[in-house]
């Protein structure tokens, strides 16, 4: 049976003076690339640009540390899984399962991303600047400390917010793929106990889970909340924060926090 | 049995799918579409690996082409008197292949190239080869047919992809579609013969995932002469695109209707009236041929490729187009080995096929 195209490429990179690391992943298995980054973190680099990254799976996997990751290529699957605290930017297109149960930090998308983007996320931040795939934001939650949040530019797939228990979530329909149909696939919000989903732009009222969740739209509270989330997409990504206000906003919101409770049987 | 012995090493993983085609009928060697799917090492286990290739025989390009695995000298005695009795064996040979330290196991691995002119008149060619696949297949103990098209051929074997395909020596085919599998089987045994593709007659399935419906599947495939002889669910897939395609005469992307059968809620909110009478049809008359569970598949047939989920998108599927290009991968990065800057990647959505066919002329 083969072994795992280990390579031995990829000594540790230097350190410049602005405390900036460059490694080059061409080539690298996620495992050596993983060692050279928590290596140059433990040194003191406070920035690390990575490039040549095509498929490597795991980047910044739990980094704790407050440093600014810079991707250039494709990342793998579970890119800034279980991240607690690091900033990680991807300047191209991601794969599934981006911030997979992300504690804190922030992550950055500037093309598209795949299925299952901030699965179980408890904190921190996702913002990607296109489309996401299916089963986006399932699973997420809160506690009262810490509030997650994930905001797509452009569409959803199905199940956006499947089993959301808390946290945010932000679809803003801002891509071509937007003006050809709906911002949100179907199954939106099924099973949703807690949080919130905010959609801008059309959405078909049959996508929504009306079983478990309200559809309504955005009152002037709730947009003056909004607007601080908006900025900070605006100044991500270089768009116009009156563009996006120019549009229809619609929340999403559970009707029970135990939506399933009959479904078990009654707790002595 | 020699090359159906247990692999018992598992590991955690899923499949992984690749596919290239050029519209144009440009042909390629095997070697870039190795580098693709071993960039995917990590969704399989080393328990399969496996190819198809689109216009690797041009030499031999009307004559059927079996692919052939044995477990034993006897076996290939009692497939090649078979072939003879029934086909005009045009040219014999072992398939090339050169010792590789992970490939262990092999089978005796043998390819005919057979005239399907010299049949009689009045016989149904495709149905006689099938017949003969069929035959092969569940009569003759550690023999195994693994692929019977014109102008194509499958290779796979037990091992990673990238193993499996310097052991065949892709580099020396040319091919105009290539897809690739990377293995880690679930519900079923590792052998030589479970590798993907699966094949028969022109097609070929690679796929990631779980068949649900197995059962009923096979049950209804029976009903109509197919034998399901190879431990393996993916098995079923090529032969419900065998029996909607070839012998009930579908177009392709109405066969993925049946196989992704769309939600009865959608087809009751179909506005098209036309659509909707023809969905409710399919479902009703195919109920048996539709395929449950999680699954994501590349299918190869003579003139082009197509990429298929299930209804709901369990599997991963991206796709990618440049120039006369078509790519469909488990994941983005694979496409980029072979092509930095694509025009276009998009993420297909459930159900709905993605195809590509050859130019007419190419």
């Amino acid at each position: 049976m083969s072994e795992i195209i280990e390579t031995t490429s990829g000594s540790a990179p230097e350190i410049d003076n602005e405390g900036l690391a460059r490694i080059d992943a061409r080539g690298i298995h996620y495992r050596r690339l993983n060692e050279l980054v928590r290596e140059v973190v433990r040194r003191g680099a406070r920035r690390i640009e990575i490039v040549n990254v095509n498929g490597q799976r795991y980047i910044a996997v739990g980094l704790q540390e407050k440093v600014r990751v810079d991707i250039h290529g494709v990342p793998g699957n579970d890119l800034a899984a279980f991240c607690d605290g690091a900033e990680v930017v991807v300047h191209n297109n991601a794969q599934d399962a981006v911030g997979n149960t992300l504690n804190s930090g922030r992550v950055i998308v500037h093309g598209d991303a795949g299925d299952v983007i901030g699965y179980g996320m408890r904190g921190g931040e996702i913002f990607v600047r296109g489309d996401v795939g299916y089963r986006v934001g399932i699973h997420m939650k809160e506690e009262p400390r810490r509030k997650p949040l994930l905001v797509v530019g452009g569409t959803a797939a199905d199940f956006l917010g499947e089993y959301q228990a808390g946290g945010r979530l932000v679809v803003l329909g801002l891509t071509d793929s937007a003006r050809r149909g709906t911002v949100v696939g179907d199954y939106c919000g099924t099973g949703m106990h807690g949080g919130a989903l905010y959609l801008r732009g059309q959405v078909d009222p049959s996508h929504i889970a009306t079983k478990f969740v309200a559809l309504s739209e955005a009152n002037e509270a709730t947009l003056a909340d909004l607007k601080p989330i908006l900025k900070q997409f605006c100044e991500l990504f270089d768009y116009d924060l009156d563009r996006i206000l120019d549009e229809r906003f619609w929340v999403v919101q559970p009707f029970s926090h135990k939506p399933f409770a009959g479904g078990y049987a009654a707790n002595p | 049995m020699l090359f159906r012995s247990k692999y018992n090493e598992r590991d955690r993983g899923a499949c992984g799918l690749f596919g290239w085609m050029s519209r144009k009928g440009r042909r390629q060697n095997g070697e870039g579409v190795i580098e693709a799917i071993a960039n995917m090492h990590e969704r399989g286990n080393g328990l399969g690996g496996g190819f198809a290739a689109y216009g690797i025989y041009p030499e031999w390009r009307d004559h059927y082409c079996f692919h052939v695995m044995y477990g034993n000298e006897e076996a290939k005695d009692r497939t090649e008197d078979l072939l003879g009795q029934r086909f005009e064996v045009a040219h014999q040979e072992e398939i090339p292949h050169q010792p590789h330290p992970a490939i262990t196991n092999e089978p005796l691995l043998w390819r005919y190239f057979l005239n399907s002119r010299s049949l009689a008149e009045g016989v149904d060619t495709q149905e006689y080869v099938v017949s003969a696949v069929m035959d092969i297949n569940a009569g003759i103990h550690e023999a195994c047919v693994f692929s019977s098209g014109k102008n194509m051929g499958a290779f796979k074997a037990v091992g990673y992809p990238e193993d499996v395909g310097k052991f065949f020596m892709l580099d020396q085919y040319e091919a105009y579609i290539w897809t690739a599998h990377a293995r880690f089987p679930t519900n079923s045994q590792a052998w030589w013969g479970g590798a993907h593709p699966f094949c028969l007659l022109d097609f070929s399935v690679v796929h990631n995932g779980e068949i649900s419906s197995y059962g009923i599947n096979r049950r209804y495939l029976e009903t109509f002469g197919y034998k399901c002889t190879l431990f393996t669910d993916t098995e079923v897939m090529v032969y419900l695109f065998d029996l909607l395609v070839r012998k009930h005469r579908l177009p392709l992307e109405v066969a993925c209707d049946v196989l992704a059968a769309p939600f009865w809620k959608d087809i009751d909110a179909e506005v098209d009236e036309e659509q909707k009478a023809l969905r409710t049809a399919l479902r009703q008359v195919y109920a048996s041929a539709m395929v449950n569970g999680p699954f994501a598949i590349i299918l190869g047939f003579g003139n082009g490729m197509l990429g298929l989920n299930d209804r709901i998108k369990l599997r991963p599927m991206v796709a990618a187009e440049n120039g006369d290009e078509l790519y469909i991968s488990s994941e983005e990065a694979a496409i980029h080995v072979l092509c930095a800057e694509p025009e276009r990647v998009w993420m297909p959505k459930a159900g709905q096929p993605v195809v590509g066919y050859l130019e007419d002329g190419a």
